[in-house]
């Protein structure tokens, strides 16, 4: 019976996210001074600016007053910001400092402050229990500020539930079907690949294609190493999944027969995508991804040409992920099913599945996904409930 | 940290009861149903507790020093007042087995981060407010400090324990080792840091009283300065004295243990009020008449406004009497 409840959760189509994790909540440059940035992280709508100091902050995008977005406001003073509409101030601890209408500042007027730490040319932000919050398990997502890699990237918003994109990234065979043209080959399809569940939050998945021709895209990069080459190569893809929502997928061919898959990758090239991703709604995600390289740093051009690159397959991704929500949504009475290639993605489902356990989100009481996902989700945010009977208080 | 709790009254188990320090108790209780999470640091919950000598019951605030994850288990830490009426008394007679009455965890005191630096000071047994804190704190890799006042080391119960966690940036002072805390430095010293500190702090209210004059007189923004106040009791005991209203033509009694907004609502006048608990000033009305002393209890008024005794917010406001008639006010709508 237990099985059959963990096998209904696991196979979700609209899955429920942890709120006590670490996500991007954008690019470090996006977290400024000009423009309060408002976006929506894991179902909470969120301000976020720098104080003078540089640091970055992120307060609920509600004034405590009339609940007016304080992302419509403007920076005050060192680190404050000004509800736009009573002209309320708050602290970037979300306190009020400012109550123009009287001469006292009411000790409950906050808006909620959530940890905020800048890392890896992202901010990332915990949405869920603030005394939780632990900067160490910040997903290693190192390449983007590593000297030794180059590249960069752009965000996506996609119009889909976030777990969708983990499975199209934990399963790479769509290659030979959704980007035939710049990755996709048989071979894909045909290795073999194993699938590891290498700790209690991280999963691998690898797959080695030995003596293969390189599809257009690794045909481009290995001549911007070595303008000659033209044979067959050894191509690997490596994928690394960090709860809740980060994927890096170390990728990459060298000359067949050069030994990369003995672990001399010295005469090919090598990239890692990185891919986070950010619950915005149920059906909306944030995906921010980049793609890194270990060879000719200092080209801007193939910088700029790998990204373009990049974005073009990763626009038909985005295509498809928004075509296989709508036809989810039109199906209701539909179920997933899965096949022997959706292993890491169901890997990354378990573990989800546990992180909503922990925090109490799939309690003994309801073993079955609820077919609102929204229910579980709000019932989470606030257990309280916004009940107001008698002999109730306001504990702010 | 924001919402809006319900008090939800339970009959509770005591599950563990231990002296861990010189008349100072840790009780854990059991709630019959889990909350769903861990109770937040800086929370506490409310115990009716029955005074023995007067037959009689009433409601005590104590800080949850920790919680398991489901906030089922609860344990707060109880010192044994000398002089008190009787209600830490009660507490410490509770044995494993006993039920009590208490609320769910009530936030009115949360950690939240966005300031450069934290200063936790837990004069006390208010250190148990701050336990929580501290490990939060330390687990968010933020620059922080901890400051624990006792009179005397054998009833700081949790001296050791905030040694092993927190080491350097713990540091104690003992009135009975001659090592008190110099609290004009400490707030000197804040005020001197680049950056801005936000200071946290439980424990007596003569220790709390000298860190808000000092923090005030260096200059530091009242908003950085967070404290809980259990209740906001008056500086006199109530007792009870007569309201009155010309234009509504009311003049009524309030009893000791009845606001004078409840009373006067009982008495047939239609007056705002939002919050009921002295902080949003929607219950002001202006003061014409007055014998005897005003206890403001509010914290919408300032200083300033509260010295001038022209004004009063009805929900907490009390009269209190100067000589021997009973105190008496007259109010008027504004
Ligand atoms: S809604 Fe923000 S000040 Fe009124
Ligand atoms: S009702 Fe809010 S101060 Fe009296
Ligand atoms: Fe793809």
């Amino acid at each position: 019976m237990d099985e059959q409840d963990l096998r209904e959760r696991v196979n979700a189509k609209i899955f429920p996210h942890p709120l006590n994790a670490w996500y991007a909540a954008g690019w470090d440059w996006e977290v400024n001074r000009k423009q309060i940035l408002a976006r929506t992280i894991a179902g909470r709508p969120m301000a976020f600016y720098r104080t003078e100091a540089g640091r970055p902050v992120a307060l609920a995008d509600a004034c405590w007053h009339r609940l007016a977005p304080l992302s419509m406001g403007t920076l005050v003073g060192a680190e404050e910001i000004q509800c736009p509409y009573h002209g309320l101030r708050y602290n970037a601890s979300g306190r009020c400092t400012r109550l123009p209408a009287q001469e006292t500042l009411n000790p409950s007027a906050s808006v909620p402050s959530f940890p905020i730490v800048e890392r890896y040319r992202y901010v990332w932000v915990w949405p869920g229990d603030p005394t939780l919050a632990d900067p160490s398990t910040i997903p290693d997502m190192h390449q983007l500020d590593d000297p030794e890699w180059a590249g960069d990237g752009l965000t996506i918003e996609a119009a889909c539930n976030y777990q969708l994109i983990l499975d199209n990234l934990m399963d790479l065979t769509h290659e030979e079907f959704v980007h035939g043209s710049s990755l996709g080959q048989d071979e894909l399809s045909q290795s073999e690949f194993s699938t590891r569940l290498e700790s209690d939050n991280h999963v691998s998945v690898t797959r080695w294609m030995i003596d293969v021709k390189p599809p257009a895209f690794w045909a481009k990069n290995m001549r911007d190493l070595d303008p000659d080459f033209d044979g067959r190569v050894d191509r690997w893809q490596i994928i690394h999944y960090y709860a809740p929502s980060t994927i890096c997928i170390d990728v990459g061919v060298a000359p067949t027969g050069t030994g990369a898959p003995e672990g001399d990758r010295s005469k090919g090239v090598n990239g890692y995508v990185m891919n986070t991703i950010t619950p915005d709604t149920e059906r909306t995600s944030h995906y921010f991804w980049a793609f890194m390289r270990n060879y000719r740093l200092d080209s801007q051009k193939i910088t700029t040409e790998l990204r373009n690159g990049v974005r073009g397959v990763f626009g038909e991704d985005e295509a498809m992920l928004k075509a296989q929500q709508r036809a989810i949504d039109a199906n209701p009475d539909y179920a997933f099913y899965s096949l022997n290639i959706d292993a890491g993605g169901i890997w990354v489902r378990r573990i989800l599945d546990r992180m909503l356990q922990a925090e109490g989100r799939l309690g003994d009481s309801s073993p079955t996904v609820p077919s609102d996902a929204r229910a579980l989700t709000d019932a989470a945010r606030d257990p309280n409930g916004p009940v107001a009977d008698a002999g109730e208080r306001s504990a702010r | 940290m924001t919402n809006t709790a319900r008090l939800d009254w339970r009959r509770c188990r005591v599950v563990e009861s231990e002296l861990v320090a010189d008349r100072v108790r840790r009780i854990t209780i059991e709630r019959p149903a889990p909350l769903g999470r861990a109770a937040e640091p800086g929370s506490h919950i409310d115990v009716r507790v029955s005074l023995s000598a007067e037959g009689s019951s009433d409601v005590r605030s104590y800080s949850v020093v920790e919680s398991d994850a489901a906030g089922h288990r609860l344990t707060i830490t109880v010192l044994l007042v000398a002089h008190s009426r009787g209600g830490s008394a009660f507490m410490h007679r509770l044995a494993v087995g006993d039920t009590i009455e208490a609320t769910r965890p009530l936030q009115d005191f949360p950690l939240v981060p966005g300031a450069d630096r934290h200063v936790l000071l837990a004069g006390g047994i208010g250190v148990t407010a701050l336990v929580g804190m501290g490990r939060a704190l330390a687990r968010l890799g933020g620059d922080y400090r901890i400051v624990y006042v006792g009179r005397s080391r054998s009833v700081m119960a949790y001296a050791d324990l905030l040694a092993s966690e927190h080491g350097e940036r713990l540091a104690t002072h003992i009135d009975a080792d001659g090592t008190a805390l110099d609290v004009d430095g400490l707030v000197a010293g804040i005020a001197a840091e680049p950056g801005r500190t936000e200071l946290l702090m439980c424990g007596p209210v003569r220790l709390m009283d000298a860190v808000r004059r000092a923090w005030l007189h260096a200059g530091l923004s009242p908003t950085d300065l967070r404290f809980e106040t259990f209740g906001n009791s008056g500086w006199f005991d109530a007792e009870s004295f007569e309201v009155s209203i010309p234009e509504l033509g009311i003049t009524t009694t309030v009893s000791a243990d009845q606001t004078m907004l409840d009373a006067l609502t009982a008495a047939g006048a239609e007056l705002m009020w939002d919050c009921r608990k002295g902080e949003c000033g929607l219950c002001v009305m202006a003061v014409s008449q007055l014998s005897g002393k005003l206890d403001h209890r509010d914290v919408f008024l300032s200083d300033r406004q509260k010295a001038a005794d022209d004004q009063a917010c009805t929900c907490v406001t009390r009269v209190v009497a100067a000589g021997a008639d009973r105190g008496r006010i007259t109010l008027h709508t504004r």
